[in-house]
């Protein structure tokens, strides 16, 4: 299923990577950060909203000296002013490429949609095979905004020519953990 | 609106180039996107699950708002049910002052468009901004969306870059990303500074309180995060019962709406969920009815409520494609934009939208929800005709019709009159009230002598066991007597006997298309009886407009009229019916006649008629008989597409029938053949017409005409 999703994904135009452990994931992540010149100056900034999977993995505050403008208080403002955002998914669909999640949080929703790079890391092990299957696991009483994102967004209103990146992310990086961290 | 006004606005359309230009590219795109995207699905069995689900949810519409205003509130939700949208305004106004809202971020909801609700919030002083780029384009230029999906489709990026440099009071290119870009910086001031975000919704969940929306920008997402009050404007027919009712709905809806597996982003929100800055926020959802429930309650009309608005019907659409949606189209585009007209709007506003309609079909097959959209249109003919009557001459002229003798004689002056102006059998201009009819196409000569004249001078096969009544329909009867012949021959070499009930007449079509029920009614029982003969195993017609009529419409029209005996003897009838080359394809694999290929035999092209391919799915027969008798058959570019005939279509709105017919032509020269088959002879009339007024060799020949020469009466026998 995961070589499906990776080529649904690419097809959209995501990135994606599959990691062995959280810590090769971290490194990735990292690399994300490093590669699109996170900095200080507004709009150069990264939001980290943190999650099951790499949270216990992160030493907040040497990554804030590597990265100064790395914030993991998300908060409209901090999304507003960042390059790149870093979220947690629960799913992913293969015959579509999706990640899914449950944003009822919303810091979730700010860290994934204002920044221009998203960065979202998943439990391999969360592979579901389509969206029917994920419509039967979720409960909406409980999730209230459940979200899903495949690619990055994009329009094709003028004169029908696909364009990335109106509103929401212009670039999607999608890591995929294996292992058992992080299933909730 | 006077007809003139219609006129004006379709010359209009025809003349901004852009319209043809950007919606013919966006097609060719279209069908390959959607063909690949359904790749491994299997269409007919999600059909079958959409027509399923959606129609159990148009027929219990207030049982399931009833149920989602339970799930919702009790998911902390405040929902306002009404079914006026002018109450849907003003619970709107008073939440907005008992807020203090000041600016509002939008983004889609048709709802809201059919409601015209942001004139009403800018008349509250309320400033609005639609967040769907293609929506802010038009909210800018001050017009409304020309489709539903992409909608501001119409537009050029140089016409974009005008209304964008107006906007930001700066010189821009008309360069797309660059555009782009203006629109996300713009926009995100707006969505960061708007009180309040208000979306629609494409699925509402009954049982859950649920409601799904789907963007590529990601608007919707901002919108619903980012103002402190969220409100969705939603309509009745968007409900259905279950969760697990959004899987099919959005498997259909990007597939067909742009060829994409899922769009980019899918949100599902039940009852508020915090705002951004973690507090709790209020979630208002106005769920509106607006004449759904009349329509569901329309036995004829209920099914429209199934539709998903992903406009693949209005992607096929060759009018369409011409006019775009600001003449073919109200607040909702193409033909299914006449049909909702009708029911939230008002009848009258349906009137000229429906009559652009040429009944083609090309939105039948591709509809995932299976309206049958010409059909509806028909019925919104055959009702607005009862409401308002048809002119004195429309009457005159559609009963002219019904007596052959009268009609024919009456063609027969007519071309007479044109004699110098009839050469080598085409007439390139008629007289008086048909003049229209020659302004783009030259018309065949009408015949000296009429098919059923000539046919009482062949011999029929005595000793045979089977009969075949044969329906002339006008054109073979007075334009192509020869391919009456040519039909006779063949059905003779297999030993079938014909016969020409004489008291048969027009098919009904034209009367029926054009909402005139009562004259196809008197067409269909004088059909009747004149066709009912038991002997008779076969009625044969090589016009598929008639084959049709003859087929699915004669009972139809006689049930919406009242008159259930007549229908039912209709029914018998209906049996029998056969077009021309799916019989001929029988009685050959039957083994009752053989086709022998000739050597040597030109190339030629085949063009498929609306009526033939979609509603009676002969497109294999016809090509079958071709290859048989020795033609290699070299394939026109969209071979199906409507030759812009249409019947009295084509004298009703020329302007729009010409530039479908060049089209065609332009397909059949790019062939290189000389011969254009088909098996209509109304598109004999139309193609053959406009070939020879371009001066081009090539010409026209039904089927019929083509295989008659090489047909034996079968060796086996
Ligand atoms: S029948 Fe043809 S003209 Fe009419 S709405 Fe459908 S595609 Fe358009
Ligand atoms: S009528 Fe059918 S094809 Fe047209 S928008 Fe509705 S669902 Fe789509």
């Amino acid at each position: 299923m995961f070589e499906t999703f990776r080529i649904k994904a690419q097809a959209v135009g995501a990135e994606v990577h599959r990691a062995a452990t959280g810590a090769a994931a971290l490194d990735l992540v990292l690399a994300v950060l490093g590669r699109e010149g996170v900095g200080e100056a507004p709009g150069e900034r990264a939001v980290w909203c943190e999650g099951p999977i790499l949270g216990p993995l992160v030493d907040r505050e040497a990554l804030v000296r590597r990265f100064p403008g790395l914030s993991f208080d998300v908060t409209r403002e901090q999304s507003a002013g960042s390059r790149v955002g870093i979220t947690e998914f629960d799913w992913a669909l293969a015959a579509t490429g999706t990640v899914a999640q449950d944003a009822t949080d919303p810091r979730k929703r700010l860290a994934s949609m204002l920044p221009e790079t998203h960065v979202a890391v998943f439990p391999a092990a969360r592979m579901l095979p389509d969206l029917d299957a994920l419509l039967e696991r979720i409960d909406p009483t409980k999730s209230r905004y459940i979200a899903c994102v495949t690619g990055p967004s994009r329009t094709a209103d003028i004169e029908r020519v696909l364009t990335i990146g109106v509103h929401g992310p212009k670039k999607l990086v999608l890591i995929a953990v294996d292992g058992e961290m992080g299933v909730a | 609106m006077p007809v003139t006004e219609l006129k004006d606005r379709i010359s209009g359309a025809l003349q901004d180039g852009t319209m043809g230009g950007a919606l013919g590219r966006f097609n060719d795109a279209y069908l390959i996107s959607r063909a690949k995207a359904y790749e491994g699905i299997d269409f007919e069995a999600l059909r079958d699950q959409l027509v399923g689900l959606k129609g159990r949810a148009a027929a219990h519409l207030d049982e399931l708002a009833e149920q989602f205003e339970e799930a919702a509130t009790q998911a902390g939700a405040k929902v306002f049910r009404t079914a006026d949208i002018a109450e849907a305004k003003a619970y709107l106004a008073r939440l907005c002052k008992e807020n203090g809202v000041q600016r509002i971020a939008k983004s889609k909801s048709m709802m809201t468009e059919e409601m015209h609700l942001n004139a009403f919030l800018a008349e509250q002083g309320i400033e609005v901004a639609e967040t769907d780029l293609g929506e802010w384009i038009v909210q800018l230029a001050g017009q409304r969306p020309s489709h539903m999906v992409m909608p501001a489709i119409h537009l050029s990026k140089e016409q974009v870059a005008g209304i964008f440099s107006r906007e930001v009071k700066a010189e821009l290119a008309p360069d797309i990303p660059e555009l782009v870009a203006v629109a996300r910086r713009e926009l995100r001031q707006k969505f960061l500074a708007a009180d309040m975000g208000i979306t629609g919704a494409n699925v509402a969940v009954a049982e859950t309180g649920t409601l799904v929306v789907v963007t590529n920008e990601g608007n919707a997402r901002l919108v619903s995060t980012l103002p402190r009050i969220q409100v969705a404007v939603v309509g009745v027919e968007k409900l259905v019962e279950r969760l697990a009712d959004v899987g099919p709905i959005l498997k259909a809806l990007p597939r067909s709406a742009t060829g994409q597996l899922l769009t980019s982003y899918v949100s599902m929100f039940t009852g508020p969920a915090p705002g951004a800055d973690g507090q709790p926020k209020e979630l208002h959802i106005i769920l509106v009815d607006n004449r759904r429930s009349h329509m569901a309650a329309d036995p004829r009309f209920a099914q429209a409520l199934r539709c998903i608005r992903c406009a693949s019907c209005v992607n096929v659409c060759p009018v369409y494609r011409l006019l775009g949606g600001h003449v073919f189209g109200g607040v909702y585009t193409g033909g299914i934009g006449a049909i909702l007209a009708a029911w939230f709007d008002a009848m009258k506003a349906s009137k000229d939208i429906q009559s652009l309609c040429i009944q083609c079909g090309a939105c039948i097959p591709v509809c995932p929800t299976r309206i049958d959209i010409p059909d509806l249109i028909v019925e919104l003919r055959r009702r607005l005709a009862a409401e308002e009557g048809h002119s004195f001459l429309q009457r005159a002229a559609l009963k002219v019709v019904n007596d052959r003798r009268v009609f024919h004689g009456l063609l027969r002056a007519a071309s007479k009159a044109q004699k110098p102006f009839a050469k080598k059998g085409m007439i390139r201009h008629l007289p008086f009230f048909l003049s229209g009819m020659t302004e783009h196409r030259s018309l065949p000569a009408i015949a000296d002598v009429p098919f059923r004249d000539r046919f009482r001078e062949i011999a029929q096969p005595a000793k045979t066991t089977e009969k075949a009544a044969f329906y002339a329909g006008c054109l073979i009867d007075f334009a192509y007597p020869d391919v009456g012949e040519a039909v006779v021959k063949v059905l003779n070499t297999a030993a079938v006997q014909v016969t020409f009930p004489e008291a048969q007449t027009c098919c009904g079509a034209p009367a029926r298309y054009s909402g005139a029920f009562d004259v196809a009614a008197q067409n269909a029982r004088d059909n009747v009886k004149a066709l009912e003969d038991p002997e008779v195993r076969w009625v044969v017609s090589a016009c598929p407009t008639c084959t049709v009529a003859l087929r699915h419409e004669l009972a139809a029209t006689l049930r919406s009229e009242g008159q259930e005996d007549w229908a039912e003897r209709a029914d018998k009838l209906a049996h029998k019916v056969r077009d021309f080359s799916s019989l001929v394809k029988e009685l050959v694999d039957a083994g009752r006649l053989s086709v022998e290929a000739a050597e040597g035999l030109p190339a030629v092209t085949y063009h498929d008629s609306c009526h033939l391919k979609r509603k009676l799915q002969a497109h294999e027969p016809p090509r079958a008989l071709l290859g048989a008798a020795g033609f290699e058959i070299k394939e026109m570019r969209d071979s199906d597409v409507c030759c812009g005939m249409g019947g009295s279509y084509s004298l009703k709105f020329p302007e729009i029938s010409a530039p479908i017919l060049a089209r065609k032509l332009e397909n059949v020269k790019a062939t290189g053949v000389g011969t254009v088959a088909m098996d209509c002879p109304g598109c004999m009339l139309q193609i053959g017409g406009g070939l020879d007024l371009a001066g081009s060799p090539a010409k026209v020949r039904h089927v019929a005409e083509l295989i008659a020469d090489k047909v034996r009466p079968s060796a086996g026998k």
